[in-house]
């Protein structure tokens, strides 16, 4: 991509980003281009698909759960094009990484409301917590456990008392107790600190520098260090 | 071999003789133990079985010859083996009944031959040949001398030219060997059937020595093992000794008697020969009667024991009962998991268990009576034992499974057991811990609430859960009241701790922050912290300090200072490395540089520090914790933190401060570091915490002078006038009080004081307030009271009467400050009047029968100024029916102050003739003489006063010669103090009317000194000195002037 092109994106996607500034859009956007492996050309979209994306999000941001990584990349492909494009994943990003709460309580009530009708019913809960127990081989039924996971979740979210949770209910809920904001599964970056030996070698191939790249976006505050880093490789890499 | 058998076989006739070895397991596994090494022997060692034994074993045997087979020749009554030495006799002959054997490989051979009857071969042999080492290798290794005979063997067996020399060497090695394995097997045994059990033995000593030292009041004056050396089970007494149940050797030093060398065995105590003269050894023999054990044993040998036993019998009965209070601490999770055992476990492996814990069950059956001597005890006890059987029935329903009869019965035993063992593993780690209340649960028989069942399961949850459920369940938990005790001790009875300090140790954050606000919250309460720091949650709690996360460090930092409110915690928290980050934590000086958007999880660095300052306020209670702090470098950090304008941050620190305070080296550093400063101005505060705090911290700091006037100088007294009219909040009263008091001890802040009308309002607080206030506000009046424009403020505001009242009280540090103030204000003719009146002289007096020094020694310096004051001072004091009797026996009290301030009131009664008279009847005279001899200033300066005083009755000046005070007076004269020197030549002037104390005076050359007096400016003393000096100059001139006519 030439300079004045990315420029100009880098310029147009800043403006509507709160979280980022302009340095830390550019290498973004480099980072998606490096990870997509080309750049748009005339009426082609280019993005990251499904598995592309998964694969970054259990590589980065260590997620294990299909169903959830699933609903995140919903949540990130805005437009339902069955891709990740260069905007989207600069507004996912920021959210992901810098987002006030509020942000991420949409977002998260987004991902869990699995059929988008504006609820978390009682079923998608049970289907969201039916891993989550360890499975007793005495126990005489298996999903009781989960049901009753269920019941006390309800209890403690569902302050309207309807049997299902409304956004309304889970702000409340996560505003009391912020533990509460990834209740159903984790989908927001593990805030386990993740210190990369950074060492820039030329002898790592271009998929593992990028992989290190978005290793580097999880550092839990992004760091004024860690975009430095970043940019760093993406020079090495454009210069590859 | 010799030395097991030797000590360990347990011979009817106690050592000598033929005696027959007792029918006893412990034997019979020692025997089978020898056949299985003699059989073993031929294939093992096939070169040394053919070693030819100096001397043959003989034995009757109760073998037919019949029985012997190819390799022997057999006659009729005779069997002679084939197998010959080098001369050519046999190595194994037997001519019915007597069997001779001279080489293991014989020895062997018969034991093949025996068959069932090798039992008793081996035992007939080893009872005909007692030291079958000597007769194997010769009586150069004659086994008998214990610990050397390693040595001795391999020493003469290097110095022998025998040529049999390896031989001999290897079967001795071997020998030895067999011997330590046989004491080893029968260690094991013993170990299993010893019946008192070591535990419950060294419990009792352990108990014993908390109540022992010097004094009267301690049970015994000293009790020691007689071997630091503790053997794994328990036993201190050597291996060989063990076997005969001996668990341990105890010196024991009662008040009334010789020390006593006890032993403990499993049989009982007794009296035993008392240490040989080479230090190490013991004479083990018993000396005396066998007692069930040490206390009834004790009771037995002294009486002095006894009594203070029954004195002692309440704190001591407190402990015990303390101690088995953990014997309703049931662990269920102990229960639970015995429980899987019982089930998955082998069958014989719980039998065993069960036996030794039948065993143990047994044994504590058997110590109980010992223990108590008091019967509520023994009813407590019944009744914890009554609500063991019921809670076993609650977790009998808890674990909701099928449990048999027998199986339940096995569990309840069992589960006694290991309580039992928890108490022992208990006691010696609770016995610093005074402050930590007593374990006590909830009324078995009330029905458990409904949360209980809730919690269970949400800890089941916990258990078993992934991230995302264990926070579900974790934010679930947290909305029961936590505050509430059924709550917490829920969370513990159903192994709820456990699971959330292990939560601690994972890395994900969510976990531990959820886990970490409910530790929070329940910690406050004093059992769960114990339990908390009983499963190890302290260290990991400390390490979660280091965390990157803000609030993670907070929340740890936060539990910390719940749970470190007990000693043992706080000592954990320091060994572990937690105050240097705790101090760490307060360092927040990157609070400029935070980012802006904070992120989920996180606090800011100012509540971190806070949350470090709240548990480094626990930690300080601790004297090595602050000391910890200071190296650590807390102090800047604090004072840094000082200068912030939170409220809730200055709180734990200025609280941190005052803790801090009472050590000399911080007070340097705050008086230094501009502390004061900050603390004065948080006083003008509307926090009544923080207020209370800085006036704690100032009332801690301002026994130094600097202090004082540096509160002074930055304004803070006027602060703490104002704060005594707030009375509403007693603790901050007390506190502000109190630095009132401390900073009155300078004048220019009393000055000060007086102009903010503190005076006033002290006098005001004299009435309806609590003790601890009134200490402080007496206090206060006391050091203002030294001057007398206050005294009249405290006269006119009507103060007398409410200090008078307050004399009857019992508050020691009260009354000392009381009947300081009393006696201060009796200096004015005025208040006198009015003490008189409300008689108050007479409960000064009354105060002196006070059991304390510090009470007795401050009401006798009050009543001096009363009677020097006092209107018709003879009469009132004669009034005091038996007060000169009592003022004249406190003479004989050991402590200096006392005697001081008596000496000083008697040299005011006796300035009335006929109290004089009397005193002089009750023997002052002699009393005073015998104080002569002391070094201290105080008291020689009262002394010689009183001693003048008292010359001026009947014969009393020749009576202190006689009782020779004469002498001491003199050498007064050479200490460094000018009110002595006045004193004592007062006295001296006094004394020397008498020829024969003018003589002594002259012998020990208090001319001189008194010629040297002459030339003080002081002029009572100038004139003292000269009208003695004559009154000595004058006897020798009458002498002179006899002598020529």
């Amino acid at each position: 991509m030439n300079r004045k092109k990315l420029q100009k994106l880098t310029d147009t996607l800043t403006k509507n980003c709160k979280h980022f500034n302009k340095f830390e859009v550019n290498c973004l956007i480099r980072l998606f281009y490096n990870l997509v492996g080309g750049v748009e050309r005339q009426g082609l979209i280019i993005g990251l698909d499904r598995n592309a994306f998964r694969n970054i999000l259990h590589v980065t941001f260590g997620m294990t759960d299909d169903m959830i990584m699933d609903r995140v990349f919903r949540a990130f492909d805005k437009d339902n094009d069955g891709c990740v494009n260069v905007s989207e994943w600069v507004h996912g990003l920021s959210l992901f990484l810098r987002g006030s709460l509020e942000e991420k309580m949409k977002y998260c009530f987004e991902v869990f409301d699995l059929n988008g009708d504006g609820f978390i019913s009682k079923e998608e809960m049970f289907h969201m917590l039916k891993n989550s127990l360890l499975k007793q081989p005495t126990e005489e039924d298996p999903d009781e456990g989960i049901k009753d996971l269920v019941e006390i979740t309800l209890k403690k979210m569902d302050h309207d008392h309807d049997g299902k949770l409304s956004f309304a209910d889970y702000e409340l809920a996560v505003r009391k107790e912020t533990l509460l904001l990834e209740a159903f599964g984790p989908c927001l970056p593990d805030p386990k600190v993740l210190i990369a030996r950074w060492n820039l070698k030329l002898k790592y191939s271009k998929i593992q520098m990028n992989s290190m790249i978005c290793e580097y976006l999880n550092v839990y505050i992004v760091s004024k260090r860690s975009w430095m880093y970043i940019e760093k490789s993406l020079k090495l890499l454009d210069f590859l | 071999m010799g030395l097991a058998l030797a000590k360990l076989a347990q011979w009817t006739a106690a050592g000598h003789g033929a005696g027959t070895l007792e029918i006893t397991p412990l034997n019979e596994a020692i025997l089978k133990e020898i056949i299985t090494f003699v059989e073993s022997f031929i294939y093992k060692y096939p070169q040394e079985a053919k070693f030819v034994f100096v001397e043959p074993l003989e034995w009757n045997t109760s073998l037919a010859p019949s029985e012997f087979e190819s390799g022997y020749v057999v006659s009729e009554t005779t069997v002679k083996s084939e197998e010959v030495d080098k001369n050519g006799q046999p190595l194994l002959f037997l001519s019915v009944p007597q069997i001779k054997i001279r080489s293991f490989g014989q020895l062997s051979r018969l034991l093949f031959i025996a068959k069932t009857a090798k039992l008793k071969e081996a035992q007939a042999c080893v009872e005909a040949n007692r030291d079958p080492i000597v007769k194997i290798l010769g009586s150069d290794y004659n086994t008998m001398k214990e610990d050397s005979i390693a040595l001795n063997i391999l020493d003469k067996i290097t110095r022998d030219d025998d040529p049999e020399r390896e031989i001999k060497k290897k079967i001795a090695m071997l020998l030895k060997q067999l011997d330590r394995h046989l004491l080893n097997h029968s260690l094991k045994h013993i170990s299993l059937e010893i019946s008192l059990n070591p535990m419950t033995v060294k419990k009792d000593i352990e108990l014993l020595k908390r109540f022992s030292g010097k004094g009267d009041q301690t049970v015994l004056e000293s009790i020691e093992y007689t071997s630091d050396y503790e053997f794994s089970n328990g036993c201190r007494a050597p291996p060989w000794r063990q076997i005969h149940g001996e668990m341990c050797y105890v010196l024991v030093k009662p008040h009334d008697g010789e020390t006593l060398c006890v032993t403990c065995s499993a049989g009982g105590v007794f009296l035993n020969g008392g240490k040989t003269d080479d230090e190490e050894d013991i004479n083990y023999e018993r000396k005396g009667s066998i007692y069930k054990d040490l206390v009834t044993f004790l009771r037995e040998k002294s009486p002095q024991f006894l009594e203070n036993m029954s004195k002692q019998g309440i704190s001591f009965n407190e402990e015990q009962q303390k101690e088995k209070d953990p014997l309703s601490e049931a662990p269920k999770k102990d229960e639970a998991a015995a429980f899987h055992k019982d089930i998955s476990g082998s069958d014989k492996r719980s039998l065993e268990k069960n036996q030794i814990n039948f065993g143990r069950n047994q044994m504590t059956k058997r110590l109980e009576p010992s223990l108590n001597w008091k019967t509520t005890v023994n009813y407590k006890q019944s009744k914890g034992s009554v609500k063991e059987i019921q809670e076993d029935k609650h977790t009998g329903k808890l674990e909701k499974t099928r449990l048999s009869v027998s199986l339940g019965r096995a569990q309840l035993r069992r589960k006694s057991a290991e309580k039992i063992e928890e108490i022992i593993s208990d006691s010696s780690s609770e016995s610093e811990e005074d402050e930590e209340p007593p374990d006590h649960r909830q009324e078995a028989n009330a029905d458990l609430p409904s949360e209980y069942w809730q919690i269970q399961k949400l800890v089941k949850y916990l258990k078993g859960g992934n991230q995302t459920a264990t926070v579900i369940a974790l934010c679930s938990m947290r909305d029961f009241n936590l505050a509430q005790e059924t709550c917490q001790l829920a969370i513990r009875d159903v192994g709820g701790l456990e699971v959330l300090i292990n939560l601690l140790e994972t890395d994900e954050v969510k976990c531990k922050i959820g886990s970490l606000k409910i530790l929070k919250e329940i910690s406050h309460n004093p059992q769960i912290r114990r339990n908390i720091v009983d499963l190890g949650g302290l260290p990991i709690m400390v390490n979660i300090l280091d965390s990157p996360h803000k609030s993670l460090k907070c929340l740890a930092a936060e539990t910390i200072a719940n749970v470190a409110k007990f000693t043992r915690a706080r000592r954990v928290v320091r060994q572990y490395g937690g105050i240097t980050k705790l101090v760490a934590l307060l360092d927040c000086a990157h609070d400029s540089t935070e980012p802006a958007q904070l992120s989920l999880y996180e606090a800011r660095d100012v509540e971190v520090a806070r949350c470090g300052a709240l548990a480094l306020w626990s930690c300080s209670k601790s004297h090595a914790n602050k000391e910890a702090m200071r190296k650590a470098g807390g102090f800047p950090l604090l004072a840094q933190l000082l200068k912030t304008p939170h409220e809730n941050m200055l709180i734990p620190v200025v609280g941190t401060l005052q803790e801090c305070a009472s050590e000399e080296n911080y007070r340097a550093a705050i008086k230094a570091g501009r502390i004061i400063e900050s603390l004065v101005k948080n006083l003008s505060s509307q926090n009544e915490q923080l207020q209370e705090h800085c006036a704690m911290a100032i009332y801690q700091c301002a026994e130094d002078e600097e202090t004082r006037d540096l509160v002074r100088l930055h304004g803070g007294l006027k602060p703490l006038a104002s704060l005594l009219n707030k009375t509403d909040n007693k603790e901050r009263l007390a506190a502000v009080t109190g630095a009132i008091w401390k900073c009155s001890i300078s004048k220019e802040n009393v000055t000060k004081f007086r102009e903010y009308k503190a005076i006033e309002t002290l006098v005001g607080l004299l009435t309806d307030q609590p003790e601890e206030v009134l200490v402080n506000v007496v206090g206060a009046l006391g050091e203002c009271c030294q001057e007398l424009e206050n005294r009249v403020i405290i006269r006119k505001c009507g103060g007398i009467q409410p200090l008078v009242n307050l004399l009857v009280g019992i508050n020691q540090a009260l009354l000392v400050n009381v009947t300081k103030v009393v006696g201060a204000c009796a200096v004015e003719p005025e208040s006198m009047m009015i003490i008189d009146r409300l008689d108050g002289v007479r409960l000064l007096w009354s105060l002196l029968k006070n059991p304390h020094p510090d009470v007795k020694a401050s009401a006798a310096w009050a009543l001096c100024p009363c009677i020097e004051n006092a209107k018709d001072a003879g009469e009132m004091v004669r009034s005091f029916v038996g007060g000169l009797e009592l003022i004249v026996n406190l003479l004989k009290s050991d402590n200096k102050e006392v005697l001081a301030s008596v000496c000083a009131a008697i040299t005011n009664i006796a300035k009335d003739r006929e109290n004089l008279a009397v005193i002089t009847d009750h023997g002052v005279v002699p009393l005073l003489s015998k104080l002569a001899n002391t070094n201290n200033n105080k008291l020689r300066h009262h002394l010689a006063e009183a001693i003048s005083r008292c010359c001026m009755w009947g014969r009393n000046r020749v009576a202190f010669g006689e009782h020779k005070a004469v002498a001491p007076l003199v050498r007064y004269l050479k200490s460094s103090d000018t009110n002595v020197h006045r004193a004592t030549a007062q006295a001296l002037y006094q004394l020397s009317e008498d020829a024969d104390n003018c003589i002594t005076m002259h012998e020990n050359g208090a001319v001189k000194l008194l010629l040297d007096m002459v030339g003080s400016p002081d002029q009572d003393l100038q004139e003292a000195a000269a009208g003695c000096i004559s009154n000595i100059r004058r006897l020798a001139l009458a002498t002179e002037k006899a002598r020529y006519t």
